[in-house]
């Protein structure tokens, strides 16, 4: 399908591609067992200044979008989701500051994370407040020029290995969801710690870790926005990033389908090989259209926010939910398509499908998203009256 | 320190196929990329340009799709690029390509250090590089594969590096100006940056004639190139081995057949 791509958007697909294809396919199945970030393609992506592709150029990036942010996201989930989910989720760090920063920390942060010198985090979830975001424990106390974290963050991506988090925190417990805000936090700072790293199923080349804040004090410039706004700033954040994580499904599920294509062309069977019958080829077909399906849904939300459009929880939520769906099915598939041989370790393609199940999860569960898209239809409708 | 490299663009493929009748390359439906080798050489002198600043100056003689070429080695951060371009170079072999590269060297002027790839995967023959530093008169070392130091004695500078051999490697004193050819072992090449693609798109590629760089008519194209193709032919298949079957004693009497009739 050719999505009319501009010049410069084929540069940066392609050029993400090379390090897909390259550094990445080599050390995948290594970093992939070992449960090892994959610093030496996060190192390259900031050489071919691929961090910055969606942050301002006065901030040392390339003034581009999040369909860009999305093309190198594919080209990397096509040979590992976890390497394409840590490259997204520090932009789902940055978001925030792009969003709601103002000048003075957009210009002490954002140059850093476009250069890719630093990763950055986003540190929402905790173990009693995943879908329930409004349930969160981790207190800020305002203490004179500074604000005093206590607490603690789980399942948090990127975490350890990036340098810059954003992080939601209670300012006033006795207003629920309009009591958070949300911080910038360094790392190094006293009283901020790493708990647990988390043995996962999936996406096993990112760091997924606690946040731990004990007495942390962080100076009271690191507010973002206004208190108050930390859940406003988290839904906003989450109406740009997941495309990002959608772009991540997309990838799982056509690299998931370029392995299946070659394998049924060449397994024989019955003295013909298994893309000849109808029931492997059938299936090629559906699990091709529905890649192509969730893709140009997500390029096209990915446009929508390009061009300004500011009201994208819907459209957002639409493509994060569809192409992780299809992700998961598309993966499933291609394990079939395999046999056995899908099943083992030894084959690429099963890490596809372990890839796979997280994007149905994160960022807002696929419930939560169609809890998004069902209010907004019916706002929508109310308002049509 | 300025640095200048000669380059070749090569079709990527390993596989060329040979006109039996020209003996020359087919190049018609493949694609063009930098010769591998001398993407080594590109990256080499970037990391020399990082320690001991000055500027890289790429060269190619070519064809006027060349240019794509060097536009590429702009997207990697080199900070000139030079194509040696005219209908006159047309049939030149390594000796007349070699003179016209070191003519070109010779009017960029002041540099200090040329690097080539070791050789091109189409022609394979080494020689090009070599021939610059020939013409140019100055000394050369082949098969680099690590620039240890820039070493100063008695006020001359040289490069002290390690040139691979077949059992281990040499270490060598050159005084610059000079001539290495890299190998494969001496880097790992980057990739290009965006910012450096977008400048590639803009920046200015220099295209000199033999004209502009002096050739002597003599010395370039057919008539300045003495090697004479009488045939070019791939290598006949190896034929398939054999495997022996049965019982250990069989197979060693069926091998002892085989040595026998071999010997």
């Amino acid at each position: 399908m050719d999505y009319l791509l501009t010049e410069e958007q084929i540069m940066v697909r392609d050029l993400a591609r090379k390090i897909a294809q390259g550094k990445l396919k080599e050390c995948v199945a290594e970093y992939d067992r070992e449960g090892k970030f994959p610093w030496p393609v996060m190192k390259q992506l900031a050489e071919a200044d691929l961090f910055g592709v969606y942050i301002e150029e006065k901030y040392g990036g390339m003034g581009a979008g999040i369909l860009e942010l999305c093309l190198v996201t594919e080209e990397l989930s096509k040979v590992c989701g976890g390497t394409a989910v840590s490259y997204a989720a520090s932009a789902l760090g940055t978001d925030p500051i792009i969003l709601f920063g103002n000048e003075e920390q957009k210009m002490k942060y954002l140059p850093d994370i476009a250069a890719g010198k630093k990763l950055a985090a986003f540190g929402l979830t905790e173990p009693n407040a995943g879908s329930d975001a409004g349930a969160i424990e981790t207190t800020a106390r305002k203490d004179g020029d500074f604000y005093v974290l206590n607490g603690m963050k789980h399942f948090i991506t990127n975490a350890g290995e990036a340098e810059i988090y954003t992080v939601i925190a209670m300012t006033d417990k006795t207003k629920g969801a309009r009591g958070a805000s949300a911080f910038i936090v360094e790392k190094g700072t006293p009283g901020f710690t790493f708990g647990k790293k988390e043995e996962k199923l999936g996406i096993r080349t990112s760091a997924t870790s606690e946040l731990i804040f004990n007495e942390c004090r962080i100076p009271k410039e690191n507010l973002l926005g206004k208190e108050g706004m930390g859940f406003v700033i988290t839904m906003k954040t989450f109406d740009f990033s997941r495309p990002g994580v959608a772009a991540q499904a997309v990838g799982i599920g056509q690299g998931a389908l370029d392995l299946a294509v070659d394998y049924a062309k060449q397994r024989q069977q019955f003295g013909k090989p298994i893309s000849s019958f109808q029931g492997v080829k059938f299936m090629l077909a559906d699990m091709a259209t529905q890649v192509e399906a969730a893709r140009a849904l997500v390029y096209s939300v990915a446009r929508m926010i390009d061009s300004g459009n500011t009201k994208v929880a819907k459209e957002s939520a639409m493509a994060k939910m569809y192409a992780s769906d299809v992700a998961m099915k598309v993966s499933t598939d291609a394990v079939q398509v395999f046999g056995g041989y899908g099943y083992m370790r030894e084959y690429p393609v099963e890490k596809f499908m372990r890839d796979a199940k997280i994007t149905q999860i994160y960022e807002g569960t696929n419930q939560i998203q169609r809890d998004i898209i069902g209010n907004n239809l019916i706002k929508e409708a109310m308002g049509k009256k | 320190m300025n640095i200048a490299v000669c380059i070749k663009q090569v079709p990527d493929t390993t596989e060329v196929r040979i006109n039996p009748e020209t003996n020359t390359l087919i190049r018609d439906g493949v694609a063009s990329i930098i010769n591998p080798f001398d993407t080594y050489a590109i990256e080499e002198a970037l990391c020399l340009r990082e320690r001991f600043g000055g500027k890289v100056i790429v060269l190619t003689m070519g064809p006027p799709q060349a240019e794509a070429a060097l536009r590429e080695t702009i997207s990697l951060g080199v900070d000139e690029v030079v194509l040696l371009s005219d209908r006159a170079f047309a049939g030149s072999d390594t000796l007349a390509t070699s003179y016209a590269l070191a003519q070109g060297i010779r009017k960029i002027g002041d540099v200090d250090l040329i690097l080539c790839g070791k050789q091109a995967i189409d022609g394979d023959t080494a020689q090009v590089g070599p021939g610059i530093s020939v013409w140019l008169d100055i000394p050369q070392v082949t098969y680099v594969k690590k620039i240890e130091e820039l070493r100063e004695e008695q006020e001359k500078k040289m490069f002290r590096v390690q040139r691979m051999t077949e059992e281990g490697y040499d270490v060598l004193d050159v005084p610059l100006p000079c001539l290495l050819t890299v190998v494969k072992e001496i880097n790992e090449p980057r990739l290009p940056s965006l910012k450096g693609m977008m400048r590639a798109k803009k920046a200015e590629v220099l295209k000199w004639t033999a004209a502009d760089i002096g050739c002597e008519d003599q010395k370039i194209g057919l008539d300045g190139s003495p090697t004479q193709v009488k045939k070019i032919f791939s290598p006949p298949a190896r034929p398939g081995g054999e495997i022996l079957c049965g019982e250990p004693a069989e197979i060693a009497a069926k091998l002892k057949q085989y040595l026998k009739g071999v010997n």
